[in-house]
C-alpha cells in the first residue's frame, strides 16, 4: 500500500461493512476508483482533494456519501484546467440522453 | 430501441452520468485508463464482494442441501449467509456440470450481479466480449485461458436488469477433504462468470 492508500484507507466516514469498504451501486466504486487512480499522478494531489472533500461534505452534509465524492472529484478536475465545464456538461448530456452508450 | 428498455429501462441517474462523464473524459485525455480505475476497486475492496460469491459456492459445495436452495431460491439462500440486499431478488444461479458449462454476458449494457460479485471488470463492459460471446463462446473462453472440451455443452445465459446470473462451479477434485473456508478461496469471481475454472493450486493438491 502506497502513502495515498492509507491515507484513503483511514478516512472517517467511508462506508464500510466489517471494516471493509463497501459501494452501493457501480457507479460509487468507479467515482472511488477514479479519485485514488487520479490521486496517484504528480501534480493531482489527495490532501487537494480532500480539501475539497471536506468543504462539500460541510456544504451539503446530508447528500448522498459519494455524491459529495463526486462533487468534489468534478472541482478538483475543473480546478486543475484538465476539463473544461463545457466539455463536462456536455458529455454528461450525452449519457443522460441515452446518446452515448452507458456501460457502468 | 425496444432491446435497450429490458437492460436499461431508464436512462443512467444524474450521478451516473456524471461518474460516465468524467472517467472518459479523463481516459481520452490520457491521464489514467478504466484497467487502473479498476485495480484501485478491487484492491480497495479486497474481494469481498465476489467473497460473497465465493461463500455461497463453497457452502454449496459442502451442502446439498444449500446447494438445492441456492438454485431454487437464491434470495433466502443468500439470506443464511447475511447477503440481504434487494437486488439479490434478481438473481439466478446457473449450475455447472459435468456435461454443462455456463457463462454469463450482458450483450446490450453490463448487467451484472454485482450484488454478489462485486464490481464488473472493465473486460466484460466490452463491446468485444459482449458481442462474441454470444457467438463463439468457445474461442472466446479459450483466449482467455479456458479450454472446453468438445463433448461439454457451452450455455451463455444473457443478464437484463430483471435477471443476473451468476454460475454455480463445479467442486475441482481433490479437494474432497477441504473445508467451507478453504473451499471459498477457490472460488474466484472469474469462476462465477464463468470464463474460469476453480483451479487447485498443484503445490497443494
Amino acid at each position: 500500500m502506497s502513502d495515498v492508500d492509507r491515507a484513503i484507507a483511514g478516512l472517517e466516514g467511508l462506508p464500510r461493512r466489517n471494516g471493509e469498504l463497501v459501494f452501493e451501486a457501480p457507479w460509487e466504486g468507479r467515482v472511488f476508483g477514479l479519485v485514488v487512480a487520479l490521486t496517484k499522478t504528480p501534480g493531482f494531489e489527495w490532501e487537494d482533494f480532500r480539501r475539497l472533500l471536506i468543504a462539500e461534505i460541510a456544504r451539503d452534509p446530508d447528500a448522498d456519501y459519494y455524491a459529495k465524492w463526486l462533487s468534489a472529484f468534478e472541482r478538483f478536475v475543473l480546478e486543475r484546467r484538465v476539463l473544461t465545464n463545457e466539455e463536462l456538461e456536455s458529455r454528461k448530456s450525452e449519457y443522460a440522453s441515452m446518446a452515448r452508450d452507458a456501460v457502468i | 430501441m425496444s432491446g435497450r428498455d429490458s437492460h436499461h429501462p431508464n436512462a443512467p441517474t444524474d450521478l451516473e452520468a456524471r461518474a460516465l462523464a468524467l472517467e472518459s473524459l479523463l481516459v481520452e485525455k490520457g491521464l489514467l485508463t478504466s484497467e487502473a480505475v479498476d485495480g484501485v476497486i478491487r484492491a480497495f475492496e479486497q474481494d469481498i464482494g465476489p467473497m460473497r460469491g465465493a461463500r455461497a459456492v463453497a457452502r454449496a459445495w459442502v451442502d446439498p442441501g444449500f446447494k438445492r436452495r441456492l438454485l431454487a431460491a437464491p434470495k433466502a439462500a443468500f439470506a443464511e449467509i447475511g447477503v440481504t440486499e434487494h437486488q439479490v431478488e434478481e438473481l439466478v444461479v446457473v449450475e455447472n456440470t459435468p456435461t454443462v458449462h455456463n457463462v454469463i454476458v450482458c450483450t446490450l449494457c453490463s448487467c451484472y450481479p454485482w450484488m454478489v460479485l462485486g464490481l464488473p471488470p472493465t473486460w466484460y463492459k466490452s463491446a468485444p466480449y459482449r458481442s462474441r460471446v454470444v457467438i463463439e463462446p468457445r474461442v472466446v473462453l479459450r483466449e482467455m485461458g479456458l479450454e472446453v472440451e468438445s463433448d461439454i455443452q457451452v450455455r451463455v445465459w444473457d443478464s437484463s436488469a430483471d435477471i443476473r446470473y451468476m454460475v454455480l462451479p463445479l467442486r475441482p477434485d481433490g479437494t474432497e477433504d477441504w473445508n467451507e473456508d478453504q473451499l471459498a478461496a477457490l472460488v474466484t469471481r472469474d469462476c462465477m462468470i464463468g470464463v474460469a475454472r476453480p483451479a487447485v493450486p498443484s503445490a497443494v493438491a
